[in-house]
């Protein structure tokens, strides 16, 4: 009956464009990650790819959708390799596992695969296993500058040996993150933490270690900004509100401080969060308002949940509870219509009769 | 210098039309057949008043308007009428529609044609007369009849004159050819328009920055009139009427309401051509500017041709090459429809056909879903949220689908354009709206047969209450149970049968009954009808296919008032 023709020309850009840009633009957050933390890092990626992978294509045959046809999207991969990023290093193969098949098969295929999950997969993977594992997910290394001289982060042979199950960690090679640092600091002015941990004290400017990997995650939010992959409405507003929050618990430093907005912004997972996880089109706000109002919630959400949470950073909690949050956002900031007076977008219309 | 607003949205295809540009606008030679349509306007189709085997002159009237909406339709050629029946159109919706055929005899032997010299002489009614005879309907791509639209009655005057000269699609160049060449004749067509509206109204061009040697042609011509030349920044759809409106004005066109409620005129520059054509030369629309481009043309150029000429007379004319041809539009490269064959003829609204290369638009890759990203939204020109609209037309939630404004998408394509899914979101909307469409229908048919279920219960209820008075009086009135009964009296069989045809003939309506119910009937249907046009009329700047299902309601009514009106003669005749 109708003659489709609105596909005859296009932008040229494409789904799978967008997630190879985006699975490009973690390499230098996930690097500085490798460099300051090992191999633990690139085991997990790699783990997690392979299993999101088989479970995505075990799902899409049991739903009967062509598998190669959907596999070729990479949302799976982008998915897996944010997991895998975000994962402590060197945690045990079955925790990587769980964590990845809830991901993908939970979050995203039992709701309808791509584009109908209503939370962004890897965060619900991420926080399964915490709630479930805590003692294994709080298990940070320390990072590679923070070691003395003679130590390493254990070599590869040695990393596979301890994901498969064998060994524990040397002694002296995990350690607190710079978030647990500065939330255990049990009535210190913010000068004294500074002094007497080397973790503050060794850094340039946020906590040692972590500074450069928020920066590599920078650089690769920045990139995909300037490719135009996503819109700096969310992300920004999520970096600004974490910033006021920040400042304005600041409180000179003193015993009641959470920390600088400078500490936030380079912390724990504030720059992946802000421009990789917040930025999941899918299940975050859609339109220009919604996601000013999406990001501005999740920074509010992280630093709350820092603060006086029980968890030292729960990007994933403020992440799932804004993902939930996103469908009334949209409902009640959508854009006025053109040649309306009000906008009316999803929003039933007062009766005035 | 005016200022523009800026409207919100759109986006910025490659142009790709200074192909089509480098020649001068041609006039190709003469096909054997014209395939004229009834029906290339708003409206209802034209009733031919031809017969198959008649003679024809050039500009002769061969389809009267029918009904109060429509544009008269002329013959562009003069020969002999062969053929009137059903042909495929270039319509969007793929069905045939009624045409007439005529071949063509060669001499271009012209019907007696009444040039104006001073048609300050004329009163507005009379003008706007002579473009209704002249069966001028937006060349824009509505063909809506122009003469409806200038009509000066029932909305504030005309401020703002508006003539759309953005021609934003990409690969089309009927307009801009026009500017070029015809700068001096548009302008007197522009003037005509002012006189209508009684020379109070601004008259603004509307043209994008791109077309430098249009632009220049228009100063030219209009160095002493007081018509305006607002250059706009390059954006698709910067051309959409509301758009321009916008962008001219700074007014926002109301949903649902036309230009003329809020004082604007809005006319595209082929149509105030075709105006002057016809207002001064005294020729009726019988031909246009159409482009006709792509990489499967030898040459990519502009052609005057007549309405009728069959696509493919002018395809061999540029010479396609069939074996590179990729497919066949109608219209430009992002709003434009695949044609079903070559066989269709150039309408009043054919303003480009495009005949791309096999290499010239990668193949569309398979669909893939959502992902939500919010592209769409920022390209819709009318602020809607194209990824919710998606959503709800494949749900079908039709309430969702109103309420997210989908009959405010003007269908110009952006959001298919920039959708990284190679969603064919435009199609979606398209199957949106006629379904919506039905929906809105069965609704309202469901409301009347509620209120004649609710009426026939207040009747049955009425005669129930009657007969348990009556029975009531009867019993009041009858003699106590103790006395003797009244013989029953025994009837014959042949006065049962008697009282039997009695109580029929009583049932049964008399012939005045009959004709007073039809007559009632008539004036009901006559008042939906009206009502249908109306808002026909009132959808004059909506999409085709609103103006199409309108059409549809308003051929439905027309339909049931002539059955009914045929019964009426019937029954005063039987
Ligand atoms: S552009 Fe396409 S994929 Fe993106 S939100 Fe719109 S419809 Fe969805
Ligand atoms: S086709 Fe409709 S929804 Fe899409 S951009 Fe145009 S007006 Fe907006």
């Amino acid at each position: 009956m109708m003659s489709p023709a609105s596909s005859l020309a296009h932008s040229g850009q494409s789904t799978d464009n967008i997630m190879h840009w985006v699975l490009l633009a973690t390499l230098p957050g996930g690097l500085a990650l490798t460099w300051q933390f090992g191999w633990g890092v690139p085991l997990n990626v790699l783990l997690c790819s392979l299993c999101a992978l088989a479970c995505e294509a075990m799902a899409l045959r049991l739903r009967g959708r062509p598998v190669g046809f959907h596999l070729r999207d990479c949302s799976a991969l982008v998915t897996a390799v944010f997991l895998g990023l975000a994962l402590p290093p060197l945690v045990p193969w079955w925790l990587v596992a769980i964590a990845c098949s809830c991901s993908i098969i939970i979050a995203k295929q039992l709701y309808g695969g791509l584009g109908n999950n209503p939370c962004n997969p890897a965060m619900v993977g991420y926080a399964t296993v915490l709630l479930c594992f805590p003692e294994e997910m709080s298990r940070w290394l320390t990072p590679q500058a923070l070691l003395p001289e003679d130590l390493y982060q254990p070599g590869l042979w040695q990393s596979i040996h301890l994901v498969i199950g064998g060994g524990d960690l040397i002694d002296g090679i995990t350690g607190a993150t710079p978030l647990e640092v500065l939330k255990h600091k049990t009535g210190l002015m913010i000068e004294q933490v500074y002094a007497s941990e080397p973790v503050f004290y060794r850094a340039s400017w946020a906590g040692a270690g972590w500074e450069w990997v928020n920066l590599g995650f920078l650089a690769g939010g920045l990139l995909l900004l300037r490719k135009g992959i996503f819109s700096w409405h969310a992300p920004l507003m999520m970096l600004v509100s974490l910033s006021l929050m920040a400042l304005f618990y600041w409180d000179a430093g003193s015993s009641a401080s959470h920390g600088s907005p400078l500490f936030h912004l380079f912390s724990g997972a504030s720059m992946m969060g802000a421009f990789f996880i917040l930025t999941d089109p899918v299940s975050s706000a859609t339109s220009i308002r919604g996601k000013l109002i999406y990001g501005a919630m999740i920074g509010v959400l992280v630093f709350t949940i820092r603060s006086w949470g029980d968890y030292p950073d729960a990007l994933a909690f403020a992440i799932l509870l804004a993902n939930f949050a996103a469908p009334t956002i949209d409902r009640y900031a959508a854009p006025r219509a053109f040649g309306h007076s009000a906008q009316r977008n999803g929003v039933p219309p007062k009766e005035d009769q | 210098m005016s200022r523009i607003w800026e409207t919100p949205g759109g986006i910025h295809p490659p142009a790709n039309k200074r192909q089509s540009l480098s020649l001068p606008i041609d006039y190709p030679e003469l096909p054997e057949r014209l395939v004229v349509p009834l029906d290339q306007h708003g409206g209802r189709p034209c009733r031919a008043c031809v017969e198959v085997g008649q003679q024809v002159l050039k500009g002769e009237l061969i389809g009267v308007v029918d009904g109060p909406l429509g544009a008269a339709v002329h013959a562009p050629s003069s020969g002999t009428v062969t053929a009137i029946e059903p042909r495929p159109a270039g319509h969007l919706s793929g069905r045939p529609a009624r045409c007439i055929e005529i071949a063509i005899d060669g001499l271009e032997r012209w019907t007696s044609r009444q040039r104006v010299a001073d048609y300050c002489q004329m009163s507005a009614p009379q003008l706007v007369d002579r473009i209704a005879q002249s069966g001028i309907a937006g060349l824009g791509g509505g063909g809506f009849p122009t003469a409806t639209k200038l009509t000066t009655s029932g909305h504030p005057p005309i401020a703002t004159l508006i003539v759309n000269a953005t021609e934003c699609e990409p690969y089309v160049t009927a307009d801009e050819s026009l500017m070029r060449e015809r700068a001096d004749e548009i302008i007197q067509g522009i003037d005509i328009l002012a006189h209508i509206h009684g020379n109070r109204a601004r008259m603004v061009i509307g043209i994008e920055q791109s077309k430098p040697e249009a632009l220049a042609a228009l100063r030219t011509a209009c160095a002493k009139s007081a018509v305006e030349i607002v250059e706009i920044p390059r954006k698709y759809p910067s051309g959409g009427e509301r758009q321009l409106i916008y962008a001219l004005t700074g007014k926002q066109l109301p949903s649902g309401e036309i230009p003329a409620n809020i004082g604007v005129l809005c006319i595209n520059v082929a149509t105030v051509y075709a105006i002057k054509r016809a207002v001064i030369d005294g020729e009726p629309l019988i031909s246009r500017v159409v482009t006709v481009t792509g990489g499967a043309c030898a040459t990519q150029r502009n052609y005057q041709a007549l309405i009728g000429t069959p696509i493919k007379h002018l395809l061999r004319h540029s010479g396609v090459n069939n074996n590179r041809l990729n497919q066949l539009i109608m219209g430009g490269s992002i709003s434009g429809f695949k044609l079903p064959s070559d066989e269709v003829p150039v309408v009043k609204t054919s303003y480009c056909i495009l005949a791309p290369d096999i290499d010239e638009f990668a193949p569309a890759p398979p669909e893939r879903a959502c992902i939500r990203c919010g592209r769409c939204a920022e390209v819709c020109p009318a602020s809607l949220l194209p990824q919710q609209l998606l959503w709800h037309a494949k749900a079908a939630n039709h309430q969702q689908l109103e309420e997210h404004n989908l009959f405010d998408c003007i269908e110009c394509g952006a959001c298919s354009y920039v959708c990284p899914s190679h969603i064919p979101l435009v199609d979606y909307y398209r199957a949106g709206k006629v379904h919506l469409d039905a929906a809105r229908q069965v609704k309202s048919n469901a409301a009347q047969a509620r209120q004649r279920f609710e009426f026939h219960q207040l009747r049955l209820a009425r005669l129930e209450r009657e007969q348990s008075l009556r029975r009531a009086a009867r019993r009041s009135a009858a003699v106590p149970s103790n006395a003797p009964r009244a013989p029953v009296a025994r009837l014959s069989s042949a006065d049962i049968i008697a009282d039997a045809q009695n109580r029929a003939a009583s049932k049964q309506p008399t012939v005045e009954q009959t004709l007073d119910k039809l007559q009632r009937n008539i004036s009901m249907l006559q008042n939906r009808l009206e009502l249908a046009e109306q808002r026909l009329v009132a959808a004059s700047d909506d999409t085709l296919n609103k103006q199409n299902s309108l059409r549809a309601a308003v051929e439905g009514a027309r339909q049931k008032l002539q059955r009914a009106e045929q019964r009426l003669t019937e029954q005063a005749h039987g």
